[in-house]
């Protein structure tokens, strides 16, 4: 074979295994789409669960997780964020800072269920906040953090050193370059960081499952206390706890779920690429 | 020379964590409203004496100084200085313009807010006044909120002069200010640096010997760490004492 016709060969098998890899989520989408797409209308999106959920609509489920997302935003960004600067501002390589460091990693590959059942035992029953927003949204934020982390440290990292040595060679303290040169730079990657982390957030069924997700609550939470419902728990209630559940309603909340979590993924990649146009370096 | 020296290095040796000493027992006296030129071949250790008289070496990590570095009688190492006004006090012009990612204007408020100053007055006094001393003006007076980067690289560097000159500090140090220039862009700042000694502790490690012997009031030639020779410029580059210096000035090594 001749030399020209194996890179040929090489190359085409490259293509066909990078084609492959959409093929999985087109299909996915595909599906749920065609299964979905007749369920959605507004009223599925903004009615009360019916008939033991067999009809009506999503709400209390939709208005939980948004709720969720935003609860695990509250907790989650300021310390993220913050452990972000302090690594890749502050911190020296320390035997400490390495273990922090190896914290964070080691956090990120916790199963979630454990998170869920860490969230039982801590808020729910040690601080007796119960089955309580509060409590989901404290465990969603701890399984958020280390991507927080680890996205807005490396944003910051990206800063170019010679703006920081400029600052302080025109007497700016640490803090100062920090907060006027360094984090307006890196806030673009820091907001995807943040929106992929509560992407995941809000897609989780294990750590809500025992923290704040009620199976059926035809009514929206009145304060961080009350339980509420949340899309990835009741798309698995509705998939496999309820007898005779119309099959388009199942697909038609997976549809939402997905809309939701996809369009915060759009979100992230319109700000990095506006952010990106404007930068000046 | 009647006047006080603005900084004094009295035995400055100066060594990197890794053991590389990059200075070697360096006294020195370096006197107001002139130009101090630290000149010698790469790698001799100019970068770091620069950065030693307003702490930028602090940031890195494992130094080790002795010996003293005095500003105005003071050491500028003892216990409770303030680092930041006394980076306010003794400027510094980089190899490479750096524009920091924000307009012209803001560029030049920057060191003068950080340091406090809210009036807006007075702000917008300093970025005249500034930008006029590093011979921007003319340029840049109407485009004062456009982006900095969107500046040549030549008014960059001089951007990066009035910067400095916003602070209004005692000495400015310049570090091979027009490395990256063209003779034209050169010429600019050389002659804004005659300007600046009249009220300037003027400071600069030039980008060749050419330029050294241009704007030299007092040579200083570092050679590998070691201050080889000093003396007023007209002496040192015609009639050198050492015959390393000697050697180098003509063009033997470096």
């Amino acid at each position: 074979m001749s030399r020209q016709l194996r890179q040929r060969l090489g190359f085409a098998l490259l293509g066909i295994t990078t084609a492959l890899v959409v093929l999985p989520i087109l299909l996915l989408v595909g599906y749920i789409v065609v299964q979905g797409a007749s369920a959605i209308s507004w009223e599925f999106i903004v009615a009360m669960p019916r008939d033991g959920m067999r009809a009506g609509g999503l709400w209390p489920a939709v208005v939980g997780t948004v709720l969720l997302t935003l609860g695990t935003a509250v907790f989650a960004v300021p310390v993220g964020v913050a452990v972000a600067i302090y690594l890749a501002e502050y911190a020296q390589d320390t035997l400490l800072t390495r273990v922090i460091r190896l914290a964070i990693v080691n956090l990120a590959g916790v199963p979630s269920v454990v998170y869920g059942l860490f969230g039982l035992g801590l808020f729910v029953i040690f601080l007796q906040f119960g089955a309580s927003i509060l409590a989901g949204s404290l465990t969603l934020a701890i399984m958020t953090l280390p991507v927080i982390i680890s996205t807005a440290e490396e944003a910051l990292r990206a800063v170019p050193q010679s703006f920081r040595i400029v600052s302080l060679s025109l007497g700016g303290t640490r803090w100062q370059t920090v907060r006027r040169v360094v984090l307006p730079q890196a806030l673009p990657g820091v907001l995807t960081g943040v929106i992929l982390g509560l992407e995941r957030a809000a897609g989780e069924t294990a750590p809500i499952l025992f923290t704040v997700a009620a199976f059926f609550l035809p009514r929206l939470p009145k304060s961080i206390f009350d339980q509420t419902m949340a899309l990835p728990y009741h798309l698995f209630v509705i998939s496999t706890q309820v007898p005779e559940m119309p099959v388009r309603i199942q697909y038609g909340t997976a549809l939402v779920l997905l809309v939701f979590v996809l369009s915060m993924n759009v979100v992230a990649a319109i700000t990095r690429s506006r952010f990106r146009a404007k930068r000046q370096w | 020379m009647a006047e006080a020296p603005k900084f004094s290095l009295d035995k400055v040796s100066y060594t990197y964590e890794d053991g590389v000493r990059a200075l070697c027992d360096i006294d020195l006296s370096i006197y107001p409203n002139e130009i101090t030129v630290i000149f010698g071949p790469a790698g001799g250790g100019k970068s770091t004496l620069l950065r030693l008289l307003n702490r930028l070496n602090d940031l890195i990590p494992g130094r080790q100084l002795e010996g003293r570095v005095l500003l105005d009688g003071e050491d500028v190492y003892a216990p409770g200085v303030d680092v930041h006004a006394l980076r306010r006090r003794v400027g510094m012009v980089f190899a490479t313009p750096v524009p920091l990612p924000m307009s012209i204007r803001q560029n030049l408020t920057y060191g003068p807010e950080l340091a406090g100053i809210r009036n807006r007055a007075r702000l917008d006094e300093l970025v005249e006044s500034s930008l006029r001393a590093a011979a921007l003006w003319d340029e840049v007076q109407d485009r004062l909120n456009e982006p900095a980067v969107a500046l040549s690289g030549g008014q960059q560097q001089r951007l990066c002069l009035a910067r400095t000159l916003a602070l209004e500090p005692e000495a400015v140090l310049l570090d091979e200010p027009t490395s990256g220039l063209d003779p034209i862009s050169t010429a600019k700042v050389e002659a804004s640096l005659q300007e600046l000694k009249r009220r300037y502790t003027v400071v600069i490690v030039p980008h060749s010997v050419q330029q050294a012997a241009r704007v030299a009031d007092h040579a200083v030639f570092v050679l590998q760490g070691e201050l080889v020779e000093q003396g007023r410029g007209e002496q040192l580059f015609t009639m050198p004492r050492d015959q390393r210096t000697e050697d180098y000035v003509t063009g033997r090594f470096g």
